[in-house]
């Protein structure tokens, strides 16, 4: 083992677990994980943000945390520790949204502390950070945390559009005089179904170009 | 005729595989066989084709709508010149109406057949007749003066997202037309609710004269006022601001009995749901506590949009339930909700587009534990049988 050569940080297999959760093995689209939250916190782009980024940094520590501790996990209690470690890191990430963005975490709510259930987390634990390296299992939670969050934004971004006629609570539409022949904003786009055919047809449109990713039937 | 025969088999073999125009094939195909009779005929087995396809059931549909149209176009014509106090004619009144509901149906035909066409292009399938009926169905479930825009996202989102998604015509789980109207219900609440929306010009500020309203009976019964609804006959006849074609509950049944003559609706929802209306209706009565629930019974069934959807909506074969005792548990169950979201929910004047919504997704499991119970049924009789 020891003689086995090192392997660079950024490796191509490294930038590769960071690059595929962003495609084709998203956690919402392909995985479709995380769902619940993607519904959500989507109706302005401002929450979907900054849910994304704690999203990430929580996936991020808590693989790189539980790849570090792996060998020393006894395998029958291994959920317990790893919802430990979850926990801590969201509620720190709670702390840190409620001291420095207080506007933002009453938005969200509920669904900061949520972020222990969500699936994502679990998943990347069990699935990678249990049997990888501390190295490659952080670029893994980065990866899935940005898969996660890039969703989120583009949802996001269209619900708050159509919905508000805003970006990131700049009113667009009104400025560009939209309003003035007749356009009106959709009210069904703030409305939590919309929020789910929007991802219904993302999916749609990443497997009407990547073909290999419909079920055999 | 003979010549309009003569032109299409010579261009034929044009829209053949390998012909020039040969991905446009069911684009001709779909022409063909709206100006003639299908041709085709089985060579093997023994087989029956029966001369009446999607197309001319479709066509009978549209026939049984006419009624509710014509007296749609009569009725918008009427309120208008009932708000403005101007005097008009019959014939007058149907024109003015016939030339604002006119924009609708086009914008309707023009969105949803269009994707139909790209949509057949695309997969290489054959164009499929299911909007024929939808598109005439969409404008007359809409308040008149809702704007063009609207209704075509309404209509391209009806048609891509409950219809295309899922496969094309005969796979959608919803009622298109009415996903249309859910789509705008929630999207645009302003302006498919309200007492000016049913009226030509009112959101435009028209002037109305003293005295008249332009709210429909169930927004002033929502508002708990039932002193001022029009009488049982006015509703009946339809002379009462609604949706275009939901007015007149007379047409709507002349509608029915052409359906039901040639069996392309199925009598068993039709009555059901009627039944299923009347009974909540009555143990409402029953329970009495408020106005609302002390109207009779049979107001429910000329109110709103209860007998259009039962007609033409509930009776969707593709959406509704497809067994013999299902019909009768799906139509039961649209009439109950239907009055119940009505009367019980104050946030939705209206239960009939959400009742018959639901009532379509529960649609194949009704179907399943009919089946089911059926097989149970024979098993059981099998297994007494094998004793003995």
């Amino acid at each position: 083992m020891s003689t086995r050569e090192k392997e660079p940080l950024f490796s191509a297999k490294n930038l590769k677990l960071f690059t595929t959760p962003l495609g084709r093995d998203n956690p919402i689209t392909v995985q479709v994980l995380g769902i619940c939250s993607a519904l959500a916190v989507t109706v302005k782009l401002e929450p979907a943000i900054v849910m994304a980024l704690s999203v990430t940094i929580v996936t991020a520590v808590s693989n790189l945390v539980i790849a570090a501790m792996r060998k020393s996990i006894p395998d029958r209690i291994r959920i317990i520790v790893q919802l430990v470690v979850i926990a801590t890191m969201v509620i720190l990430v709670d702390q840190f949204l409620k001291a420095f963005a207080f506007d933002v975490s009453k938005q969200l709510s509920v669904f900061v502390g949520l972020i222990i259930t969500n699936c994502i987390l679990m998943g990347r634990l069990e699935a990678f950070a249990m049997a990888n390296k501390p190295w490659p299992s952080f670029i893994d939670g980065l990866g899935n945390g940005a898969g996660y969050g890039f969703i989120l934004i583009v949802v996001a971004f269209f619900r708050e559009l159509l919905g508000s006629g805003t970006i990131y609570g700049y009113p667009v539409l009104a400025k560009l005089g939209i309003y003035t022949s007749g356009y009106e904003n959709n009210g069904m786009m703030i409305l939590p179904p919309m929020a789910l055919i929007s991802v219904g047809v993302i999916i749609w449109i990443q497997r009407s170009r990547d073909r290999s990713l419909i079920e055999k039937k | 005729m003979n010549f309009l025969r003569k032109k299409i088999d010579s261009i034929k073999p044009h829209f053949t595989e390998g012909g020039r125009f040969g991905k446009f094939r069911s684009v001709f195909e779909g022409f063909e066989t709206f100006m003639f009779v299908p041709d085709k005929v089985t060579y093997k087995g023994s087989h029956v084709r029966d001369s009446i396809d999607l197309k001319r059931t479709m066509t009978v549909v549209i026939v049984a709508l006419l009624p509710a149209l014509v007296f749609g176009a009569y009725n918008v014509g009427l309120q208008h010149f009932r708000s403005s106090g101007a005097e008009a004619g019959l014939f007058q009144m149907f024109w003015f109406g016939f030339l604002k509901i006119l924009p609708l149906i086009v914008v309707s035909y023009v969105v949803g057949l269009g994707i139909e066409f790209i949509a057949a292009q695309i997969r290489g399938h054959e164009i499929n007749e299911g909007f024929l009926v939808s598109g005439l169905l969409i404008p007359l479930i809409m308040p008149i003066d809702i704007p063009l825009w609207m209704l075509a996202l309404a209509t391209a989102f009806a048609v891509i997202i409950g219809k295309e998604v899922f496969g094309g015509t005969g796979m959608n789980v919803f009622n298109p037309a009415l996903i249309a109207r859910a789509f705008l219900f929630f999207s645009y609440p302003a302006w498919m609710t309200g007492d000016k929306v049913w009226i030509e010009g009112l959101t435009k500020g028209q002037n109305i004269v003293d005295g008249f309203s332009g709210a429909t009976p169930l927004a002033l019964l929502a508002a708990g006022d039932t002193t001022h609804i029009p009488s049982f006959m006015e509703m009946f006849i339809g002379t009462i601001p609604g949706s275009i074609g939901e007015t007149s509950t007379l047409a709507i049944l002349i509608g029915a009995i052409i359906l039901i003559i040639t069996g392309i609706g199925s009598w068993k929802i039709i009555l059901s749901v009627f039944a299923g209306g009347l009974s909540m209706g009555l143990l409402l009565n029953a329970f009495a506590v408020n106005p609302y629930m002390e109207l009779p019974a049979y107001y429910h069934i000329a109110m709103g949009g209860f007998a259009f959807g039962a007609v033409f909506m509930a009776t969707d074969p593709v959406s509704g339930a497809q067994t013999e005792k299902g019909k009768w548990i799906y139509g039961f169950l649209i009439g109950v909700l239907s009055i119940m979201i009505r009367v019980i929910n104050p946030a939705y004047p209206e239960g009939v587009m959400l009742a018959i919504l639901l009532m379509n997704l529960f649609a194949p499991l009704i179907d399943y534990f009919v089946i089911q119970s059926s097989i149970n049924k024979r098993l059981k009789r099998a297994k007494v049988a094998s004793k003995n």
